[in-house]
């Protein structure tokens, strides 16, 4: 791009779209370090006791707590499952491929309210006594990552020759020692990207956990329920501040990884 | 042979197992339940159709649907619409910076969404940031608030939160077209806006259509926005499935209304799939 398209009709366009989807987010940001009770122009005068009052608040640092717990955990049965089925959609042909292609791509496309409800009744019939509780929601942000988690995994072992592994195997290397010690490593960049996505969608992920959630909290959660209290309100934007950071700080390291150690063409492609 | 049939077992059983058990299973129990007359005992074991009369009588849900699917398909609409000339200044005309511009667009989409929309509310309150401002500028009178609480502001909010979202199969679609026929075009006497509108529109149709369902498909299921910026006129149809499970505790006829939705869902997809050339793929963002 030369230094006069940078005033081009397109750059501008660009440019104020940009804004768009950036100001209510530097808003928020902004005014978690406003000194007033409400949100209001004109600002009051600096202040960080919004963030202090945060770090007091108990159920606040428990729903933190569960949402990094249920994050993690959640996201390594994703990956696991989503590295799986990566590997054997783009390295094998089998009967029912296209069926599983299908169920797996299922949960991307079906809204978040109806995956929720379904699984609450498939609880509930099991069990009626069953207590809800961060593990049922789990199952649910399991559900929601596989599919991403698989994409992720398959597109990066689509860039690269399956004749590396049969390479291995030429060589006297058994399958699973190929799986280990070629495919893995070579898969690497992108299970470390599926794991920081579906752990930015289980942190992040209200809708499906909503109906899933027993006692406890997750921040969502627990942010959505303050969010009935107005008085509340300057310390769930604080809330809000430190999360959007942490998860733009995330997000960039996930694309960085992605494009860790690709074949040439493929970089240049992006 | 052998070999190999044990080596796919391995790797798909787990997924498919976990696919078939935890998302494949509720659909169906969920349909089983629609069949239900009562959501405990005594009445869980009776076979009914009652819920499904109970639905096709209710002809506010019917309203209620088919506000979703105007909010959604205008949503969707405003979403392309608007994403499109970014799309195409991306792939057209940033040259080496374009991978460095669509970061900076893509990241937004990646906060909470939660967050997002909490953000409208702080912005579209009834003492929020833009009243505020309009009222200090003198624009607005004090208690006549614009955009609060209604359609249209989960309209607002719903077209922010997925204009990214829009923006990537549009993209995507316009790097594909081979650059050598609008050389062709230009060679021919097309003019530049000629060949805009007879080569590059319509061989980017595929990426307007995979944007259009990307938003559509996700936003007609909706119940969060609208309960957090819709008020009363914003309410969607996923805000009584939501309802019915919570509050008013009636599962069966919650079932029926998520296999209506579910249905809807599907038929879309059978569309999309028909319209576009590389089908469920293209939805995958893949």
């Amino acid at each position: 791009m030369r230094r006069r398209d940078l005033i081009s009709p397109g750059f501008l366009y660009y440019a104020l779209m940009a804004a768009f989807l950036y100001l209510p987010i530097a808003l928020l940001i902004v005014f978690s370090f406003n000194d007033g009770r409400t949100l209001t122009f004109p600002l009051k005068g600096f202040t960080t006791r919004w963030y202090e009052q945060m770090l007091g608040t108990r159920e606040l640092i428990d729903a933190l707590w569960n949402s990094i717990a249920l994050g993690i955990v959640s996201s390594i049965v994703a990956t696991a499952l989503g590295t799986l089925a990566g590997i054997g959609v783009s390295r094998f042909d089998f009967p029912g491929k296209r069926a599983f292609l299908a169920l797996a791509s299922m949960p991307l496309v079906i809204p978040y309210v109806v995956i929720g409800v379904a699984l609450l009744l498939l609880f509930k019939t099991i069990n009626p006594d069953l207590q809800l509780s961060l593990w049922t929601v789990g199952v649910g942000h399991v559900v929601i990552n596989i599919p991403y988690c698989m994409l992720i995994v398959a597109s990066r072992l689509a860039g690269f020759d399956a004749h590396l592994e049969e390479a291995a195997m030429d060589l006297g290397a058994t399958y699973w020692g190929t799986l280990a010690r070629v495919t893995l490593p070579i898969a690497a960049p992108a299970i470390v990207s599926a794991f920081l996505s579906s752990f930015t969608t289980s942190f992040d992920e209200f809708a499906v956990s909503f109906f899933l959630i027993g006692t406890e909290s997750t921040l969502p959660i627990y942010l959505y329920s303050q969010l009935r209290f107005p008085s509340r309100l300057p310390l769930i934007v604080a809330l809000a501040a430190v999360i959007i950071v942490a998860s733009i700080i995330l997000v960039i390291f996930s694309e960085a990884l992605r494009r860790v150690g690709r074949p040439a063409s493929r970089t240049a492609e992006a | 042979m052998i070999h190999e049939r044990r080596r796919v077992a391995a790797l798909m059983l787990p997924p498919a197992l976990w696919l078939v058990l935890l998302f494949l299973a509720p659909m169906v129990i969920m349909a089983a339940y629609s069949f239900r007359a009562g959501t405990f005992e005594p009445e869980r074991s009776i076979f009914t159709i009652e819920q499904y009369q109970k639905f096709l009588a209710h002809t506010a849900y019917h309203r209620l649907l088919l506000q979703s699917i105007l909010v959604a398909f205008v949503v969707s609409m405003l979403c392309i619409v608007l994403a499109y000339p970014i799309a195409y200044f991306l792939a057209f005309r940033a040259g080496s910076l374009q991978y460095t511009l669509l970061t900076i667009l893509i990241v937004p989409a990646w906060i909470s969404y939660l967050l997002r929309i909490l953000a409208w509310k702080v912005i579209l309150g009834s003492s929020g940031l833009l009243n505020s401002f309009l009222i200090s500028a003198g624009l607005i009178r004090e208690g006549s608030p614009i955009l609060l609480y209604s359609r249209d502001a989960v309209i607002v909010a719903l077209v922010y939160v997925w204009i990214p979202f829009a923006a990537l199969p549009i993209y995507s679609a316009l790097q594909r077209i081979d650059r050598r026929l609008l050389e062709a075009a230009a060679d021919l006497g097309c003019a530049p806006w000629e060949a805009f509108f007879r080569v590059t529109l319509p061989l980017s149709v595929p990426g307007l259509v995979a944007g259009f369902f990307f938003v559509f498909i996700p936003t007609v299921g909706e119940w969060v926005t609208p309960t957090l910026v819709g008020g009363v006129s914003g309410t969607m149809y996923g805000n009584i499935i939501q309802d019915l499970f919570v509050r008013a505790n009636d599962w069966p006829l919650g079932a029926v209304m998520s296999l209506v939705m579910l249905a809807l869902v599907l038929v879309q997809i059978a569309v999309f799939v028909r319209l576009s050339p590389r089908g469920l793929s293209d939805l995958a963002g893949a």
